[in-house]
This record gives structure tokens, sequence and C-alpha cells, in this order.
């Protein structure tokens, strides 16, 4: 479970989260959408403690993130991110860079490492493309290598930060779709989204943030068919 | 005017001495290449630290190196550490001067490499529960060696010609140095040095080739 407490946090003078709280269940798949600079993609980063919070707690796995003497680098395995930029890490290929974690931080063995990096790279459709360098492939491709490179980590929780905002159009579907699978699988699931038919299909809630705030939290049909926050509305209807 | 009579035979004798004098010259660039690189890795992640002493230290070291002349750090090296009754050889006080310089000079070479690799690399790595060290060595090091790997081959031909700079501190067994001594006893200056000089050449040449085939073996992405 992952527990979000009156989260508080500012950039210099700009206050980016204005006490967030929410909660998020094992398997659950949570969307959340909202305008630029509401603070939606800064909540994932301080969820996995990338970023630090001035004020509140998140909790995950009964573990308070942000506490002193938190090990952060263990908790990370449990939490694997998807970033809007694919971040392949260009000079290794594509089976090395999904290898490389589960050897360097769970220390498996080359084998074990390698077996894990090729099922996951064979889920999200990319096993012809074991030994070629991320330069070679489709921001699409790269962006799937993305989400293996976290699954092969074997996370509780994924986190996806407008991992299709970066893409070609002709490319987002792809993507989109290896989401679709997860969530049918059952992983537990927090995306950051501009994509309101994508949150409507695969979600079990939507979240909308404005300004730092959540103002609304419900399961997609009622959120998308009957907003009450009139930011919504408006958001609503300037995206449709 | 010009009533100088070349002999370049004595020069062509002495050639098995010269290349015994081009080993170690290549010995002593290679050498203080390797402990230059590792301490300008040192010195990048004594920046990258965020701690002041040690940043400060890095700083001074880097300022030092690409602002004084060579021949003074050699000198250091020398007759400076031989004041406080540390006393170098003639080839360890000019190994370590010219390492020193190359740390210098790569150190700063790899502040550069680094701008151009995006935090968001450092941050993904991370995110996959690595340690900092980790981030460091497996993802932004062997981006920022590529980057910095063929300003650093200039440092290396740099390397190998600043070892001539040994003739002012005793050194004798380099090729400047058996140059030397060979000028002293034959006054037949032109023909060794040009000889020499054509030697330094044919190494830097080899060396600035080697290199090239070395980065297009290595750097296939």
């Amino acid at each position: 479970m992952i527990e979000i407490e009156n989260v508080h946090k500012s950039f210099g003078q700009l206050e980016v989260l204005k006490g967030i709280n929410l909660t998020v269940k094992k398997g659950e798949v949570l969307t959340i959408i909202g305008g630029s600079g509401s603070g939606k993609s800064t909540l994932l980063t301080c969820i996995n403690g990338l970023e630090a919070i001035d004020s509140g707690r998140i909790v995950v796995n009964g573990t308070d993130v942000h506490a002193k003497g938190t090990n952060l680098n263990k908790l990370r395995r449990s939490l694997g991110i998807v970033f809007q930029q694919f971040n392949a890490f260009p000079h290794l290929t594509v089976l090395e860079n999904v290898m490389l974690a589960p050897r360097k931080v769970l220390r498996l063995s080359k084998a074990e490492a390698e077996a894990m990096a090729v099922k996951h790279l064979t889920h999200v459709g990319l096993a012809d493309k074991l030994n070629v360098y991320p330069s070679r492939m489709s921001g699409g491709q790269q962006q799937r290598m993305a989400i293996a490179r976290a699954l092969a980590m074997s996370p509780d929780y994924m986190l996806f930060d407008e991992v299709t905002s970066a893409l070609d159009p002709q490319l987002v579907g792809e993507v989109l779709d290896t989401l679709r699978m997860l969530a049918s699988e059952g992983m537990t699931m927090i995306c950051v989204t501009h994509e309101m038919k994508f949150a409507r299909e695969v979600s079990d809630r939507v979240a909308f943030f404005h300004k730092g705030i959540l103002t609304e939290i419900a399961p997609p049909e009622e959120l998308f068919d009957t907003p009450k926050d009139p930011n919504l509305q408006q958001f609503l209807a300037a995206t449709h | 005017m010009f009533n100088y009579t070349f002999h370049w035979n004595q020069a062509f004798k002495a050639l098995p001495q010269m290349l015994d004098g081009a080993v170690v010259t290549l010995q002593i660039a290679l050498l203080s290449m390797a402990i230059g690189l590792a301490c300008a890795i040192a010195l990048t992640l004594f920046r990258l630290s965020g701690n002041r002493i040690l940043g400060g230290f890095a700083t001074a070291w880097v300022e030092v190196a690409r602002n004084t002349p060579a021949l003074f750090q050699i000198y250091m090296a020398h007759f400076g550490l031989g004041n406080f009754g540390i006393h170098l050889s003639p080839y360890v006080a000019l190994l370590a001067g010219i390492a020193f310089n190359n740390a210098g000079y790569l150190a700063e070479n790899f502040r550069g490499a680094l701008k151009a690799i995006p935090d968001t690399q450092t941050r993904s790595a991370r995110s996959l529960g690595m340690t900092s060290m980790q981030a460091f060595g497996y993802i932004v090091l062997p981006q920022m060696l590529r980057i910095a790997f063929l300003p650093a081959t200039n440092q290396m031909i740099w390397a190998i010609l600043m070892t001539s700079l040994g003739v002012t501190v005793g050194m004798n067994t380099d090729l400047a140095g058996v140059t030397q001594a060979l000028n002293a006893v034959s006054f037949r200056t032109f023909e060794f040095f040009a000889l020499a000089a054509v030697i330094y050449y044919v190494i830097a040449k080899i060396v600035t080739l080697a290199a090239r085939l070395f980065a297009a073996r290595m750097f296939r992405y």
C-alpha cells in the first residue's frame, strides 16, 4: 500500500504540492490527470524519494520514505518508475540495460539476470532487439525497454510519468498497449497521463490535480461523466 | 656563411641507443597517463561530492596544473620536494610532474564531458535502486570516458612530448636525455635532435592511430 498524507513540496517560492492525501492499494490502477505544473509528476518523484518533501508523510509498504535512516536504495526496488524521456543507457545494449540493476542491485547471477531480462523484454515485445543499442530503436521501443528495465526488478508498484508524452503519435499506441497488459495482469500502477481515453479504460480510480491540490478523485466513469470540480469540468472540456 | 658539414652517420650509429630511449619515453608517458587518469577520476568525484574541502582541493589541483608551465611542475617534483627532504629520482620526478599535469587537464575534460550527460541518466539509475557510486560507475563514468576519449588522446601526445623536459632534472635515459648526452660528446646537435624529432613524431602518430582504432572497436553505440 502507498499512503500519502498531507504532503507539501515547494521549489523555491513555488509551492507545487499543497497538502496531498492519497492512498493506493495493492492491485489498484490509479491515473492522475491535470494541467502542466499541477504537481502530478512531482508527486511521483516524491514517492520514490528522488525528491525530498517539505512536510507530510509518504509510506510505502509500511516504510516512511522520507524518514531519516530509510534505506532508499532498498525501498526503490519495490517502486519501478518510467519517465517521459526514455532514459535508455546509451552505452549498453537493450539486454545489458535491463540486466544491469538485477545484477548489481539484486546481486543475481549473470544467468539469472539474463533470464529475467529476456523474460521481461519478450513480454514487452522486444525479444528480437536484445543485442541492439538503444539509439537504433524507435522512441516507442526505447520506452518499452525502459518499462522492461523497471519490471526486471520485480517491483510491487509501477509509477509511470507521462510515458507517452515524448513519443510520435503513431508510437503512442504500442506503449499504451504495454501498460494495458500490465494493468490486466494485476500490477499496482500510478500513471500520470494526458491520454484520457486510456485513463478511462484502465483505471480503477482517476485523480485530478489542479495547482498542487488533488481536487477530485473517483472511478473513471464518474469523474469523466459527472465531474464536480469546475476546474476539472474546464480541463475536460479543453482536452476533449 | 653556410659551411656546416652534416655527419648523419654518427646519428644513425646511435639509433639503437635512441630507440632504447624512446621506449623509456613511451613508458613514462603511458604510466603518467594511467596515474593521471586515476587521479582525474578521483578529482572529478571530489568535485561532485559537494564536500568543500575535497572540491577545493580538486579545483586547486586543476588550476595549478593548467595555469603553470609543465617545466615548473616537474621542477617542483624534483627540486621543490627535495627542499623538504623528499628526494625523487629524475625518473620519478618526471613521471610525477607529468602525471600531475595530465590529471589537471583530464579532470577538466571530464568536467566538460559530464555536462553532456543528462542528469536524468543518474536519476534513472538511482530509481533502479543503484547507490550513487553504482550510478556513477556503471552509467556516468563509461559515457564520460567515451566523450572525453579523443581530447584525452591529445593529452597522451602532450605527455609524450613533455617527457623531453626531463633533461632539465637530469633525466638521461629517455629519448631527449639520450639525445642530449650524445650531443654533449659529439656536438652533432642538428643531426641528433633532427633524428630525435622524427622519432617523437613517429611515436605520436602511432599513438594517434592506435587510439582511433581502439575507439572504433570500443565505442560501437
